[in-house]
């Protein structure tokens, strides 16, 4: 049957067709909707993971237990992954496993754009790149075939535009695919150094036996044309298509770990001048350069971001399509903002008041808190490190006289994916800084996934929830404050008492994100939130301003009358404006 | 020859939707059909862009600079910021719609009311609708997407296709009349 499908879809449906039976993930962008849709598939046990080194583990544990198993993340997510995953490899698999990497050349949605393939190369790992979806479902099934025959976890690697582009796919049945018996079988499953350096070995002769693989399989594949010849893998292939059509010579890539010397001396046969086209690294590039050929590769191309067909155009031609010119004087930037009623915003309009902070943030919604009206945050490195950054910044203060506060800022998803371990080194190594968790209960930028906090899995059955100031307690902070975001009285207090404070301190924030879907429960709990609506009296309002410094999108100035204003649709009556102004000008509507 | 369409507003206005309709009856008709979008972050009251491409087969899913057969933009603004993206012969709808980014919320720029005004002087071929005076007559702001859908639909003669079917399988029962009087409006507007 045939269905229009974006790359993540595909991988799920391919991955239910290839007998897939456990599924796990932490969600990240664009890799997030993979499990959300493997999890439409009852036959697939599919589970958010706190963090993608347990995600992986889980997986690893079902490959041994025999049973198909897939792990996504997006490419930041693998490194948090890498231990388990490097020694995976030599551990090979019982039932099939593939890790799915989606990279972000672009970085339409991360903070880095670090090319995932280095990993197949330094983890010894059969690599496939689709360019579209069908190819997501074709190789995925292929995938299942390589990890079973030659004993080792497939690195599939995504971009964004795989992941987050629809087309036409020929989707199958479900292949049903037994689970192999566990046999006990340490010298293949535990990974000591008398052990592990025997795997050595045979993760060397398994690359040697892929060798043969990578020559003869439908994926790489030379598609004749001119005497001008382009090297090309994932979408790149279909960006090339785009600008040179028939009238070149493509050898195209779709099986990359081990890459194919024979076919790439066939492909040299063919053709006077070669283009290499990939995104973010080398990879390609470096390889063909050391089985001695030249090739044209980052000295033509832009190294980074996307080589989408305008910029091929630009740098093979030296031209692109013409473009229609505008006065530019006329746009305003349209940077995401927090949403109308964020619990955010109560904290970060308070903290955005503080003198003699470093506000040390993290990966989520909240990383917002850094741009204006805020400018709140100083700075952001990776997911669950705010903490640990906050203290390592508070010792440099405190050992240099540095009359400076850190705090750490990040939210309840975060904080069980490492923020926990990040809380550990503060109260461990003592330091004062102050840690503050946005309790949202949620996980809110990816697209609102369970979390151990948040009282359900992926399948939407309900689960126990981790309690986040019985963790801090336990992990024996003294000083726990509980406040609701919204309350800026509270918030102004809690940063007084934690700053008063020569000792660490934990502030928890909790309120819903407003667009959480909650039961009945969850909505009585928090007193039925985001059903009332602000107004302000325009009689009353002088028009100072000081309202809209809490940058909620529902409250503008009006340029003719000089008076704020609420857009009452958007307005879901969080009152944080209505503490904020000095003259009560805003009050909550009464129907 | 492939087509390319550029679907542009800001987060919320349901340019997902509309996208994934139109590519849905063009799949339907016999095309190849190829669609991108950026998800993430740009969700967050950012600007954001559905591009769809079909034709007899369709590699890039992605348009490039100055390649768009069509610019459909649900926010006044949007449409200039993605006007290098449309063929210097394309044609453009727009709907005569404004919503304040945040420095305009906060007070630190301006919305220029010389927007369309531009937009006329360098798109020979564009048409000003408003998409949300129609949804707001029709019940529900909403469905000013399938409204401009429907614009879409007639002015890439594309009105042979079954929206009415598509719309029905697609959207949440209680919905389903609503949208299909909101093409049909769009049909009659351009």
């Amino acid at each position: 049957m045939k269905r229009l499908l974006t790359g993540n879809e595909a991988i799920a449906h391919g991955a239910w067709e290839a007998g897939v039976s456990f599924a796990s993930a932490y969600p990240g962008t664009p890799s997030s909707e993979i499990l959300a849709n493997v999890a439409r598939y009852k036959e697939i046990r599919s589970e958010w993971a706190p963090n993608e080194k347990v995600s992986l583990e889980a997986v690893i544990g079902a490959s041994i237990g025999g049973v198909r198993s897939i792990c996504a993340m997006k490419h930041v997510g693998v490194n948090v992954a890498a231990d388990p995953l490097f020694t995976f490899s030599y551990m090979g698999v019982n039932g099939g496993m593939v890790l799915i990497s989606a990279d972000e050349p672009g970085q339409h949605s991360s903070q880095n754009e670090q090319d995932n393939r280095w990993y197949a190369l330094s983890a010894k790992m059969p690599m496939f790149e689709p360019s579209n979806s069908q190819e997501c479902r074709d190789m995925l099934a292929a995938a299942y075939e390589v990890s079973e025959k030659y004993d080792t976890p497939v690195l599939m690697r995504l971009t964004t535009r795989i992941c987050h582009s629809k087309s036409i796919v020929d989707c199958g049945d479900r292949k049903d695919v037994p689970a192999k018996p566990y046999q006990k079988n340490i010298q293949k499953n535990l990974m000591v150094p008398a052990i592990s350096k025997v795997r050595r070995v045979v993760v060397e002769q398994r690359m040697n036996d892929l060798a043969e693989y990578t020559e003869n399989n439908p994926f790489n594949y030379i598609e004749k044309g001119g005497k001008i010849g382009v090297i090309t893998s994932g979408m790149c292939y279909h960006f090339a298509k785009e600008v040179f059509g028939d009238s070149v010579t493509y050898l195209k890539l779709g099986f990359t770990n081990p890459l194919p010397s024979k076919l790439l001396a066939d492909f040299y046969e063919m053709v006077d001048e070669v283009y290499i086209i990939e995104e973010n690294d080398p990879y390609i590039e470096n390889w063909v350069k050391a089985q001695g050929y030249s090739c044209k590769g980052n000295d033509t191309f832009p190294p980074y971001g996307e080589m989408t067909p305008d910029v091929i155009r630009l740098a093979v031609e030296g031209k692109q399509l013409p473009i229609l010119d505008y006065n530019k004087d006329l746009l305003v930037p349209r940077p995401p903002t927090l949403c109308a009623g964020c619990p955010h915003r109560g904290f970060f309009y308070e903290l955005s008041k503080l003198k003699n902070v470093a506000v040390s943030g993290d990966i989520g919604c909240y990383t917002l808190g850094f741009a204006p009206p805020y400018n709140a945050m100083d700075s952001c490195v990776c997911m669950g490190g705010a903490f640990s950054v906050a203290h390592g910044m508070q010792l440099a203060f405190d050992g240099s006289n540095q009359d400076i506060r850190a705090i750490g800022v990040l939210g309840d998803s975060t904080f069980f994916h490492t923020g926990i371990n990040s809380l550990m080194e503060i109260i461990y190594n003592g330091s004062k800084a102050i840690s503050v968790i946005l309790d949202n209960r949620i996980t809110g930028m990816t697209g609102h996934q369970e979390n151990p906090g948040s009282g359900r899995v992926l399948s939407g059955d309900p689960a126990p929830i981790m309690n986040i100031v019985e963790i801090v307690t336990a992990l024996g902070f003294k000083h726990i404050f509980e406040i609701n975001p919204n309350d800026l009285s509270a918030v102004k207090k809690a940063f007084a008492d934690a700053l008063a404070l020569d000792e660490p301190s934990v502030i928890v924030t909790v309120w819903p994100c407003p667009l959480k879907r909650m039961d009945q429960a969850e909505r009585q709990l928090y007193g039925n939130p985001f059903t009332t609506k602000c107004v302000v009296d325009s009689e009353t309002c002088n028009g100072c301003k000081l309202c809209v410094r809490c940058g909620c999108p529902a409250l503008s100035m009006n340029r003719e009358t000089d008076k704020a204003e609420i857009d009452s649709p958007q307005c879901v009556g969080c009152d944080v404006c209505v503490q904020i102004c000095p003259k009560k000008a805003i009050a909550k509507e009464v129907n | 020859m492939t087509k390319s369409i550029l679907l542009v507003g800001v987060g919320g206005q349901g340019t997902i939707l509309a996208s994934k309709l139109l590519t849905i009856g063009l799949m339907q008709s016999g095309y190849d059909v190829k669609m991108s979008e950026i998800h993430g972050m740009s969700q967050r009251g950012g600007s954001v862009s559905s591009q769809v491409r079909y034709g007899e087969k369709v590699q890039s899913p992605v348009i490039e600079l100055g390649g768009a057969d069509m610019l459909i933009s649900f926010e006044k603004m949007e449409a200039l910021r993605w006007l290098e993206y449309l063929r210097e012969d394309g044609k453009a709808i727009v709907n005569d719609y404004k919503i304040n980014p945040m420095p305009v919320v906060s007070g630190v720029a301006d919305y220029s009311d010389k927007i369309l005004d531009e937009l006329k002087a360098k798109v020979s071929d564009i048409i000003v609708v408003n998409a949300f005076e129609e949804a707001l007559a029709l019940g529900n702001p909403k469905v000013l997407n399938i409204v401009l859908l429907g614009t879409i639909v007639k002015m890439m003669d594309l009105t042979k296709v079954n929206w009415d079917e598509i719309i029905a399988n697609e959207v949440k029962a209680d919905f389903v009349e609503l949208n299909q009087k909101a093409l049909a409006c769009g049909l009659k507007l351009v």
